[in-house]
This record gives structure tokens, sequence and C-alpha cells, in this order.
């Protein structure tokens, strides 16, 4: 196993911890704010790949696409709000896991009946085709460093717009006491919609941006659901902070596992046999760490104060 | 209460009689197809258990239904092809041995998720136990020895003495009968006095710490209980597919079966048989008119949710919900 | 020209119409209609539905319903089919683990069943059944036929597959006649879509070429990321990741690669010309691979049909047996344990004007059985 090797696995547990924190970022938000436990938001991850195929498509540009999968995943996410989302703030969580299991279904077939039962085409931007070289003679995807570049800016704004804007102190006054801030003459409505317009638009990025990578087609969004819900447990749900770290270890630790689990195997084994021990314990050993830490921190990494 | 009481014997009622008329009219299919609702009901009000007494939502109750229908699938498979199980132990196709042994295989699982899983609570509790049932199904997946993916077949449907288990009507009041014990189970749990400690730590935990009961062992034990019970219904599923797949134990079928006691009724007695009625007569109805069902599917549930709170039985009974 | 062929099959099934059956025939068909497997149900639906009114045979009925891809609801909706449609024939699966919960049970209620795409090798060997006939290919078939072809140009292949039956079945069947060495041996998550680290692995082993098995989103999702890495070993596989299905969606990706498959849109035949053009006329795209199986099982019922009747089982399974119609591909016949004896081929991935599509460049089998009929006693 050679160094460079070891860099590109690195790099791509790196890029898909990143996509999993854009879909992270959105759920763990909308959880810290509303209280709400959201399983359609692979959904709309759904909806920003379709969009983003589907402008890029007609138009031939896929920036377009990549605007037009922010807009269409944060209308739909204000839709949804307004119609079914807003009546759940109050409810228990198994009425919005309910509710929300209920979306699922009617966008995936909603989405199927609009653009049929096949694949749609979507590739990366010319701009972003080729590799790069890294140190110790590797290559790597431009399209993918750029996804990380991507995720690190996203994480930053976050951090930003949390930390130091008007809107961010209303989200986190929303956080730890919501009728105060009701009382100090804050629309709460609006504010709900638009965290979670936000949320749903994130993950209608790294929908466009992983539709890229992947094939874009109906029911993509629920194993990144999944994970993403795995993530933001590990990190302590409510936690940007812990969503961030978290997606990194999941990534990492998907990857890197499925690399090296088959090679520790083969020092017992014969090689056919590894490679499916391998693969079969790679694909139980990200819900193993989860079990593992929430075995020793009931309330994941950095568990919010609520 | 009464109300209740009423409503709960006509669904039972309708449950049973419902096969007979299809029976006579020369319709088999709408016995297995009661059979199907009486086997997941079961399942949910195994589920209710945990759910709607402990008000622990585990949404990993697909790996004990898995559990019980492999081991269905598995002790089947070994008498069929006379091989030795582990130990030199001998499989079976005799029903109540199987049943056995799922509660067994399914109360094991149970206790070693639980004693993890129920150190965390609310949301963490929620994800917690739906790991533990992906670890298993992707071990069912990638494990050679039984089929993976493909599953497991059952060539003959197992037997139980004095009767043909292959006729449908046979069978349905094979499943119909253990039906009626877990819900005479989940009747007398709910109103013995682990049943009310366990109804007071759902409500209010510190009340139960303060008067000296320690609720995580009350949990786990009906944790471990309600998993058993939904194993033998995952028993019985396999014998009524005559097939077990990992698709048993998939986060889908964890999904179906909250949607199950939520669609019918929370915590409720015949909340689980009222949500499997609707969800099964609305699956194979639906299937058959559009095959963009899953989208009416998911609009009836929403108008649950939003429209119908306490479910079917909820509708049907009225608001008040006891325990 | 294209219109001649259109009007001869025109004027072959008007003659057909006017021949009643013995006995009129239902049908059920179970296929994957929603989810993100419709498309290969929806193919497999459109090519049967196409020879049925092709025929103009107002002497069968045809009740499809959807199995979403979930074993469980195959069964229900088998039982269903059986106990209260009451149809003689059973058809329409995709999926070998559907298959397997649908087929051992329902033959041995003494159901025929013609499988349109599926074919696991537990129903191929000792499992086989008289009631049980594959119109398809057995699943090891492709891989075979790659293993057999990759002889001629490669030394030193990579091979990757999912880690379920399937996936194991694929590579057993590839390394049975492939004769190199392997570069790496991989199994990948179920579902699994991001193939960097695999990708990776590739670059680093030493490899002359890439075997793959990857049905589904799967195989577009490795398909497009390995034309973006810049690893440039050609690649193999079985021509489910390269049928018309997903083509559209990798795109120019799939340029120059290398599948086997037991037909091909550009085969050269009368019948598979005259599926292709009638097929594109009603559909308005090119048909894949499971189109042209469903197409055919179709026409082996209704060959069938007009010499037996349905209610006849064993001269009816004679008549089926006897696989006396006009296939796509040719030649075709039922080996011992009802499995086709065919041939097949292996065709690269090329530009049609501004549509993607498969050319045959060479025969990787003639006349091929499957390695498991030795243990079907029947």
């Amino acid at each position: 196993m050679s160094l460079p090797l070891f860099i590109e696995q690195i790099l791509n547990g790196l890029q898909f911890g990143v996509m999993l924190f854009l879909m992270a970022a959105g759920l763990t938000l909308i959880f810290g704010v509303m209280g709400l436990i959201n399983l359609a938001h692979g959904s709309l991850f759904m909806v920003g790949a379709f969009a983003c195929a589907a402008v890029a498509a007609a138009t031939g540009s896929f920036w377009l696409g990549l605007a037009a999968s922010l807009a269409a995943a944060a209308m739909a996410g204000a839709v949804i709000e307004i119609l079914v989302i807003r009546r759940l703030y109050e409810r228990d969580h198994l009425d919005q896991v309910l509710a929300t299991f209920a979306l699922i279904l009617i966008f995936s077939e909603g989405t199927r009946w609009v653009f049929g039962s096949f694949p749609l085409y979507l590739d990366i931007p010319p701009l972003l085709t080729g590799a790069a070289s890294l140190p110790g003679g590797g290559q790597y995807p431009v399209y993918r460093l750029a996804v990380i570049a991507v995720g690190i800016a996203v994480a930053l704004g976050l951090y930003v717009l949390i930390g130091r804007t008007r809107l961010g102190m209303r989200i986190r006054a929303g956080e730890s006491d919501r009728e105060m801030i009701g009382a100090l003459g804050v629309d709460i409505g609006t504010l709900y919609t638009l965290v979670f317009a936000l949320g749903a638009a994130l993950a209608g990025l790294a929908g466009a941006m992983v539709g890229a990578l992947q094939s874009v087609q109906v029911g993509m969004g629920e194993p990144v659901l999944i994970l993403a819900f795995v993530v933001i447990v590990i990190g302590g749900i409510g936690s940007i902070k812990g969503a961030l770290l978290g997606s990194i270890l999941v990534g990492l630790t998907e990857t890197l596992g499925r690399f090296l689990l088959p090679h520790l195997f083969a020092l017992i084994l014969p090689a056919s046999e590894a490679a499916g021990m391998g693969a079969a314990l790679a694909s139980m050993l990200i819900y193993i760490l989860m079990a593992l830490i929430l075995a020793f921190r009931p309330r994941g990494l950095f568990a919010a104060s609520t | 209460m009464n109300r209740e009481t009423l409503v709960n014997a006509l669904l039972i009622l309708g449950l049973l009689a419902a096969p007979f008329a299809a029976d006579a009219m020369g319709e088999p299919f709408y016995v297995t197809l009661a059979t199907r609702i009486a086997i997941l009901a079961l399942a949910a009000t195994g589920l209710n258990i945990a759910l709607g007494l402990g008000g622990l939502v585990s949404f990993g109750h697909a790996a004990f239904f898995g559990i019980g229908g492999y081991a269905a699938g598995i002790l089947a498979t070994h008498a069929f092809n006379a091989e030795p199980l582990l130990f030199g132990l001998p499989g079976t196709n005799q029903m109540v041995s199987i049943w056995l042994a799922a509660v067994a295989a399914a109360g094991m699982a149970a206790l070693l998720i639980g004693l993890i899983s129920l150190r965390t609570s609310g949301v963490y509790f929620i994800m917690i136990t739906l790991a533990f049932a992906q670890m298993i199904y992707y071990f069912a997946i990638s494990w050679p020895a039984y089929g993976g993916e493909d599953g497991l077949s059952i060539y003959v449907r197992n037997a139980f003495p004095g009767t043909n288990t292959m006729r449908p009507m046979s069978f349905f009041l094979i499943a119909a009968g253990l039906l009626l014990a877990g819900l005479a189970f989940f009747a007398l749990l709910r109103n013995s006095r682990f049943g009310a400690a366990l109804q007071a730590g759902r409500q209010n935990e510190i009340r139960l710490a303060a008067v000296g009961i320690a609720p995580f062992r009350i949990r786990l034990v009906a944790f471990v209980l309600s998993a058993m019970m939904t194993g033998v219904a995952g028993a019985l599923f396999a014998d009524l597919n005559r097939f077990v797949s990992p698709s048993m134990l998939s986060w889908h079928m964890s999904g179906e079966l909250i949607v199950l006691i939520i669609l019918g009724g929370v915590g409720r007695l015949a909340g689980p048989l009222a949500g499997a009625i609707v969800y099964v007569l609305f699956e194979f109805a639906l299937g058959g008119v559009t095959e963009h069902w899953q989208l009416f599917l998911g609009l009836v549930l929403l108008c649950v949710v939003l429209f119908a709170r306490g479910g079917v039985v909820g509708l049907l009974a009225g608001r008040a919900r006891h325990g | 020209m294209k219109n001649l062929l259109a009007a001869s099959i025109l004027a072959l099934s008007a003659g057909l119409a006017g021949q009643a059956f013995a006995e009129p025939v239902k049908i059920g068909m179970i296929t994957t209609l929603s989810g993100g497997g419709a498309g290969l149900g929806i193919d497999a639906r459109d090519g049967f539905m196409l020879a049925i009114k092709q025929s103009g045979n107002k002497d069968v009925e045809v009740v499809t319903e959807d199995d979403a891809q979930k074993p469980e609801l195959a069964v229900q909706i088998a039982d269903k089919m059986v106990q209260s449609d009451k149809v003689d024939l059973l058809t329409g699966i995709i999926w070998s683990n559907l298959a397997m919960a649908v087929v051992p049970s329902v033959t041995a209620q003494d159901i025929i069943y013609l499988s349109v795409n599926a074919g696991p090798s537990a129903l191929a060997g000792a499992g086989c059944s008289p009631n049980y006939f594959n119109v398809a290919y057995q699943n090891d078939n492709f891989h075979e036929a790659m293993g057999e072809a990759a002889n001629k140009d490669y030394k030193k292949t990579f091979v990757m597959a999912p880690n379920y039956p399937a996936g194991k079945d694929s590579l057993t069947g590839f390394k049975r006649y492939y004769k190199g060495e392997l570069a790496g041996e991989v199994y990948t998550k179920l579902g699994q879509t991001d193939y960097a680290a695999e990708i990776a692995q590739i670059r680093a082993s030493g490899a002359d070429s890439v075997f793959f098995f990857l049905p589904g989103g799967m195989g577009i999702a490795f398909t497009k990321q390995y034309a973006q890495s810049g690893v440039d070993l050609p690649l193999l596989g079985p021509a489910f990741s390269f049928s018309q299905d997903v083509l559209p969606a990798i795109g120019d990706a799939a340029l120059g690669v290398k599948n086997t498959a037991s037909w091909s849109p550009d085969l050269d035949n009368e019948t598979s010309k005259a599926f292709v053009e009638s097929f594109k006329a009603e559909y308005g795209r090119l048909p894949s691979v499971y189109a042209a199986q469903a197409f055919d099982t179709a026409n082996l019922i209704l060959a069938a049909s007009a010499k037996a009747s349905v209610k006849d089982k064993d001269a009816f399974r004679a008549a089926l047996k006897a696989a006396d119609f006009k296939s796509v591909r040719g030649k075709f016949s039922f080996n011992t344990n009802n499995h086709p004896i065919q041939d097949f081929y292996v065709r690269e991935v090329v530009k049609d004007g501004d549509t993607l599509t498969n050319k045959i460049v060479g025969t990787a089998f003639t006349d091929h059985k499957d390695a498991y009929a030795a243990d079907c006693k029947m």
C-alpha cells in the first residue's frame, strides 16, 4: 500500500464527509431550532439533483442547474413547511416521523410521475474536469476537490451566519427559548420557514453536486438520509460543530473501512473470502461506530445544552 | 372507555368473520390477506408494548421481526435437508418449537440491544435502535450461508398438530389465535403493576425514581417482551410467505411497524390491528388501481397525522387515551 | 425500408389475429413499476405488451401489478393472482431475490412461471422445476461470456461486484472462463453510490482491464466516476450497466465500453429489426435487453397457446419447451433444465447520431448452456 493511495483514500473520505455535512447541517439546524425530525430531508436532496439535471439538460449549463437546485429545494422546503411541517412542531416525534415518512412516499412517486422512471443524465461542468496532481505522485479529480472546497465554505458560512448575524442571533434564541423570542416581536413563523428553507437548500445543493457524480434517480436520497442521521446523532443533535466533525468521522470511517478491512482479513484468509468478509464488516462499520459512541456518550459527542 | 371496548370488539370480530365470508364465497385470497393483517398486527402489538406503553420509540423493530423470520427459515431448512444445526441439534418443522426459538432469539437480541440503547433517550434512542437493525440487515445481506440478499425459501409451510397449514383458513386461524393471545397479553400487561410503572416512566421519570423504581430495568424488560412478540410474528410472516429475506430486516419494515401503530392509535389495545387493516387494505386496493399508488398512500398517511389525531381508533372511539 | 418492415409485421399479426386459441389465456405479470428500479420493470412490461398487441389476439388477458421491488409484496401479489384472478401463467419478475420468493412456491402449486429476466442458480440446478421456464438467461451467463471474451486481449483483470449473492455469482461466472490472473477482487456495498475508494485501488493495482457488475444506479455512478478519475484502463462488464435504460444517464462516459449480452439492438435478423422499429414507434425510445427478453417471453406464450390448451398442463409445457417461436435473438431453444441455449455477443457502446447505443463487435459463445443443468433432475 503506497503513500499516494493512502492520501487519495483520505481525500475520498473527506469528500464523502463534506457531502454528508451539507445534509446533516440542515437536519441538525431544523432539529435544533424547531425540534423536528425530518425524514423527508432526503427527498429535498433528490429534488435538488433532479432540478439541476433538468435545467442543465435544457440549458446546457451545469451552473444554471446548480442555481436551480438551490432555488427548487428551498422552494420545496418552504412549501412543505407552510403546508405540513408547521402543524407538526407541537406534536411528538412519532407524528413527525409518520408525516415526514408520508412525504417521502409523495415526493418519490411525484418525482417519478413528472420525470419518468429512467435515471437522468447530469455531468460535471467542463471547468472542473480532469485531475490534479497530489504530493507524492498521485492524481485526484478536480471536481472532488471542488466539492471539498464548497463544503468547507458552507461550514464557514454557517459559522458566520449563526454566530455573527441578526438572523443567526434569532436562530440561537429560538433554540434556547421559543416563547421569549416570540415576545420580543420576532415573527417566529417566518423565522421557522426561513430556517427550513435554508436547510432544504443545503440538501438540494448536496443533491446537485452528488448528482453529477452518481446517478440522478428516484430514491437516491434515502441512503444519504440514514447516514446523515447517523452523523447528527454521533455529533450531538442540534450542534453544527458536531455535525461537521461527525460527518468527517463517518466519511473517513466508511471509506477507510472499505479500503483497509479486506486487506486486514487477507492476512488470515484466502483473497476471495477476505474480500467478502471485509466488505461485510465494512458495511456494518458505521453503525458499530455509532453504537459505540452512544454507549459511552448517550447524547453524542457535542450535545447541545438543551 | 366503553366506546373503545366496543370498537375493539368490532375490529376483532370483523377480522375473524371476514375470512369465513371470503372462504364461503370461494375467494381464498382474502383469507391470505386477513392472515397478513393478523400477523402484521401481532408484530405491531409487540412494538406497542415498548412504544405505546413505555414511550420507547424503537426504529429498529424490523430486527426482531426478521430474526423471528430467520429462526423459522433456518430451522425449517435444516429440517428439510435433515442437516443438524450447531452443536448437533436438529432442525424442526413444528411451528410451536419454531415460535419458541423465535422468542428466544429475538429476546436475546433485544436484551443485548436494550442494554446499550436504553442508556440513551429521545431521538438518540430512535437512531441507535435503527443503527443496530441496520447492522443486522447488512450482516444478513452479506452472510452467504442462508441465501444472503436472495433470502431463504421454505418449500413446505411448517406443521401445526392436527391441521393442514397449507390450507389458507387453517393458517389464518393459527395466526388469529396468536394475535388474540398477543392482545390479551398486552391488555394484562397494561393493567398490571408492571404496566403501571412502565407507563408512569413514560410520563414522569423522576416521580418513578422517587418511589424507588429503577426505570432502566422496567424498560429493559418491556423492550425484551416487545421484541419477543414481534419475533413470533416474524416467524409467522416467514411461514405465510414461505420465504424470508433481509428485506424483513430493512428500515422500511421498522418504519412500517411504527406507521401501523400511529395509524391505528398509539398505546391503544386495538390500535395496531386497526392500523394493519387500514394499511394492508389500502396497499392492496391502490396497488391494483395505479402504478403511482405510493403517492396516494402517502397522502392518506399525511391526512391521518394532520387531521385524525389518535389514529383510526381515536377517530372511532373518541380522544380520551387511558394509561 | 423501415416502413416496409413495420408493415410486414402488421400483416403478419393480422394473419395471427384470426387464429383463436383452444382456450383463453390469462397471464399474471408481477414486475417493478415504482421506486428506483422501475425503469427495468417498465421496459419489460412494455416489451411484453407490445408482443401481445401485435398479435391482435383477443383470447389473451394480462393482469399487471407493481411489486415495488419488495419480496413480500411480490409474494402477496402472486397469491392474489393465483387464488383470486385465477391466472394460468405468471411472469414479469426482474430481480433474483423476488424470483426466489415467488417461483418455488408458485411452481409447487403447479402454476407455470416464465422468467423475463432473473435466473438465480438455485432454480437452474437442484431447484429446477418443470413449471419454471427461463426465457432470459441463467444469472452467470453474461459474466461467463465476458470471461471468455476477455481471454483474447487481457491478462490481468481487476474484478468488482456488490457483496450479495448475484454479485458473487457474477464473479464466479467470470472466473469460470477467464484464464488470466486477477489484479484484485473487490466486493462493494449493495446500493453504494461512491466508488472513489475502489477506483483508487484500481489505479494502484497494475491491472490491464476492469470487469465490473454493478446493476442499476450503482453502475451509472461507477462509470461516471471512473471516466472522471482519469484512469483509462478498458472497462468490461455484463450488459446490465450498459443497456438502453441506463445509457442516457451515463452519457459519453460509457463510450467504448465492452459488454456482453444475448441480444443487441443491431442484431442482424428480421424479427429483431422489426421489434426495434415497432418498439421505437410505440414508445419513442430504443428497447433495452429487458424489453427484448419480455417480448420473446410473450411470443413464446402466444406460440405455445396456439398449439395447446393452457388447461392441459402437460401438453402446454411441451409446447413451451419446443420454443417454436421467432425470437429476437435469432435462434433460441431450451436446455434440459428449461433454461435457454443461445448465443452471447460482445457489444461496444457507440454513438449513433445523438443516441448512445450498442454495436455487436464479436461473439463470445455460440449455443451456450449454463453450468447447472447437470444438477437438474427432472
